[in-house]
């Protein structure tokens, strides 16, 4: 690609070069700058706001998000959309929660739990690449349909009394020891921990990035997103890829079902409602773009820790309307959205 | 017979004549209406008054659709405006002034407009896909609710003036039916006997052409969007009305997708360019025919999932290439191209025919499609 346009005589300066070579990244860049400044901003406002725990309990109190971000960049960059990962979400968690209580042992829960989630996404993604529905209106109905099975198998929470469970509820990996001052002047030593599902969901976004960078699938999802019809015609599996990245989709929003009864040891049939707009503003404040076929899996990330550090805010101020972090969001999504369609428009030309 | 069949009415009325008479069949005083208090009561009566809202809502996304857009900001508007009027009655000190209640109310549907403006802003200057666009103020709008409201659950009750928009009576008639169904004659009657509805239409077909051929495209969708959160806003009122509670996490939760699954039941295309009004009144009293229906027979825990399978099957029929994929194997010839209705002579008539008339008409850009029926 650079070598291409490198032999080509370039229109714009040579000067603006090294810019240009920059510009993919432009909007990654800007969800970075952002994370930072709300960041800096939160670290000015509130005493320990960026210290190493605090930093680490982004990541544990996102942790279910992150995959639901994940299957949404690959859907999104298909040009599709999946309103149903809030529902399949917490369908994942009353299964969970149900086949525990009915005495299946964890090993057969956690596995038939995200055969649940993949079954629900090959179900949309075979609607909506062989019947040509429009996956909005397709993930609609899977969305009614997961939360009507959630209220189905039960309308309350179930509590958690299984042995794995409990100890991944609890378990905690410390990485390092930090001292922190307290407003007395008193030097506390402790250990900066994490737990089991920031790596699991961490792990989950490396293997995305890898399948999407790096193997035949991956250039064939940005392909379809660049192009559906084109993609057809170079004889790309339109039709099994679009499945296969419902199906994704699918099994990360049933695998943050189950990282989110790790953390709250419960199976809650209205969990998870709206978190699907929560989803779709990470991926877009991630700078994956809504149209498909350009973005980042790593951008996502970002997006879920930016929409934790708005979050956190609330925590670190209790007086503060839950609104505002709403209505934060929404703006940024919209900061964002205008973004895009800006450097999309100066492509163009 | 046949072109009574081929209606494109025929399927969704007759879907709820079959509801109906299921409804009869588990709720025998099903169709009774009594006067009480010299007021109509019976469980049509309550049917009518659960759709009120979503007809509302559903009549402003019809419009949406018809440009091939899609509002999904609806039930944070109702939120808004719900949440502004109750808050607004419940801090005046006199409650029960009629002035007081036609200011929040007044006050509550300008913040909607407010809210429509910038929807048709961002579609229809900017150039943002609808779903995207409206995506912004689904996301932010509870959160002004939530802002409106300090957070708290708010119980607007002691005000007969705003109990009247949702759960009053008017010459024994519940008020919100004669409201819905007021603004759905306004709207019928605007779209019908002007040009507007031919010209959304157009839009819908092809916004660039009709651009070319002298509509002004953009100020139809922007217009088109202020109406839909204009609708939204009047049914957050009547939500807030009827339920003497405004919280503005629940106000109008999932009341888009209601909206948009009695519009597409009613056989507005997703895709633009047709729309029926009617089709979208029948839906929305489907919807709530159904829902009735499913809490007698089955239980009230298992509406959302047959309202998926609603939703899926009225997708299916109405999918041309699924149509082909289910019909196809009765035709001597399965074309590989949608071809046009007249060439398939021992074809049994396929549900929804008119569809398919649709399809081959959004594929022809410059075509202005012929005026649909209201009735």
């Amino acid at each position: 690609m650079t070598a291409g346009t490198s032999l080509r005589p370039s229109t714009a300066g040579p000067a603006r070069r090294p810019l240009r070579r920059l510009e993919p990244y432009s909007q990654v860049g800007a969800a970075a700058v952002l994370f930072l400044v709300l960041l800096g901003v939160g670290a000015a406002l509130y005493p320990n706001f960026v210290s190493g725990q605090a930093l680490m309990d982004l990541l544990i109190k996102n942790a279910f998000l992150i995959p639901l971000a994940v299957g949404m960049t690959f859907v999104i960059l298909t040009g599709g959309i999946d309103l149903s990962v809030g529902a399949v979400m917490a369908l994942g968690t009353v299964v969970a929660a149900t086949l525990l209580q009915q005495g299946w042992p964890a090993w057969l829960v956690i596995p038939t739990v995200l055969l649940v989630g993949i079954v629900v996404g090959l179900l949309v993604g075979g609607m909506i690449s062989k019947f040509n529905i429009q996956p909005f209106i397709a993930t609609l109905a899977a969305m009614f349909f997961a939360r009507g099975m959630c209220l189905v198998i039960t309308d309350r929470s179930i509590a958690i009394d299984d042995g794995f469970f409990k100890w991944i509820n609890l378990a905690k990996i410390s990485l390092w020891e930090s001292s922190t001052t307290n407003a007395r002047g008193r030097v506390r030593v402790t250990d900066v921990t994490i737990t089991p599902s920031v790596l699991i969901a961490l792990s989950l976004v490396v293997v995305a990035f890898v399948i999407l960078h790096y193997t035949r699938f991956g250039r064939t999802v940005y392909a379809i997103g660049g192009s559906e019809s084109s993609s057809r015609l170079m004889g790309l599996a339109v039709n099994r890829t679009k499945v296969s990245v419902y199906a994704i989709s699918g099994l990360c929003a049933a695998l943050s079902g189950l990282l989110f009864t790790f953390y709250t040891a419960s199976g809650d049939p209205v969990a998870g409602i709206g978190y699907e707009l929560n989803a779709i503003a990470a991926v877009v404040i991630g700078g994956t773009l809504l149209s498909g076929g350009y973005g980042y899996v790593l951008g996502s990330l970002l997006g879920v820790l930016t929409i934790g550090v708005i979050y956190s805010y609330k925590e670190f101020d209790g007086d503060l309307n839950t609104g505002w972090t709403r209505v934060m969001v929404g703006a940024l999504l919209c900061f964002f959205i205008v973004l895009q369609r800006v450097i999309v428009a100066r492509r163009r030309r | 017979m046949k072109t009574l069949v081929n209606h494109r009415l025929f399927w969704p009325s007759a879907i709820l004549a079959a509801l109906l008479l299921a409804n009869l069949l588990v709720n025998p005083s099903f169709f009774s209406i009594s006067l009480m208090d010299g007021n109509l009561f019976g469980p049509l009566v309550d049917i009518l008054r659960r759709a009120a809202p979503i007809v509302l809502v559903a009549l402003g996304m019809t419009l949406v659709i018809a440009t091939r857009g899609i509002d999904l900001s609806v039930g944070a508007v109702a939120a808004i405006s719900g949440a502004w009027a109750s808050m607004y009655i419940i801090s005046s000190g006199d409650r029960l002034s009629v002035k007081v209640v036609l200011t929040a109310a007044g006050v509550a549907l300008l913040m909607a407009l407010v809210a429509g403006v910038w929807n048709g802003f961002l579609v229809s200057v900017l150039g943002i896909q609808p779903i995207v666009a409206t995506l912004v103020l689904m996301t932010a709008g509870r959160g002004f609710a939530q802002i409106i409201t300090s957070e708290k659950i708010l119980y607007p009750d002691n005000s007969p003036a705003y109990k009247l928009i949702g759960g009053g009576y008017l010459l024994a008639v519940p008020f919100s039916i004669l409201l819905a169904g007021g603004i759905f004659a306004l709207t019928a009657v605007l779209t019908r006997k002007t040009a507007l509805g031919t010209l959304i239409e157009s839009v819908g077909v092809n916004p660039e052409a009709s651009r070319l051929a002298g509509v002004r495209s953009r100020s139809i969708t922007w217009t088109v969007y202020i109406f839909s959160a204009f609708c939204a806003g009047l049914a957050g009122l009547m939500l807030t009305s009827n339920s003497t509670s405004a919280d503005p996490n629940s106000i109008g939760l999932f009341i888009e997708l209601d909206a948009i699954l009695a519009v597409v039941i009613g056989g507005t295309s997703l895709a633009g360019g047709r729309f029926s009004l009617a089709g979208t009144l029948i839906g929305a009293f489907i919807i709530e025919a159904m829902d009735a229906f499913v809490v007698i027979a089955i239980s009230p825990r298992t509406t959302d999932v047959f309202k998926a399978c609603v939703v899926v099957a009225v997708c299916v029929l109405q999918s041309p290439d699924a149509r082909r994929v289910l019909f196809g194997r009765f035709r001597r010839r399965p074309p590989k191209e949608p071809a046009p209705v007249a060439t398939r002579p021992a074809a049994p008539p396929p549900p929804q025919a008119p569809s398919s008339v649709d399809a081959a008409i959004a594929t022809t850009p410059a075509t202005v499609p012929s005026r649909g029926d209201v009735r």
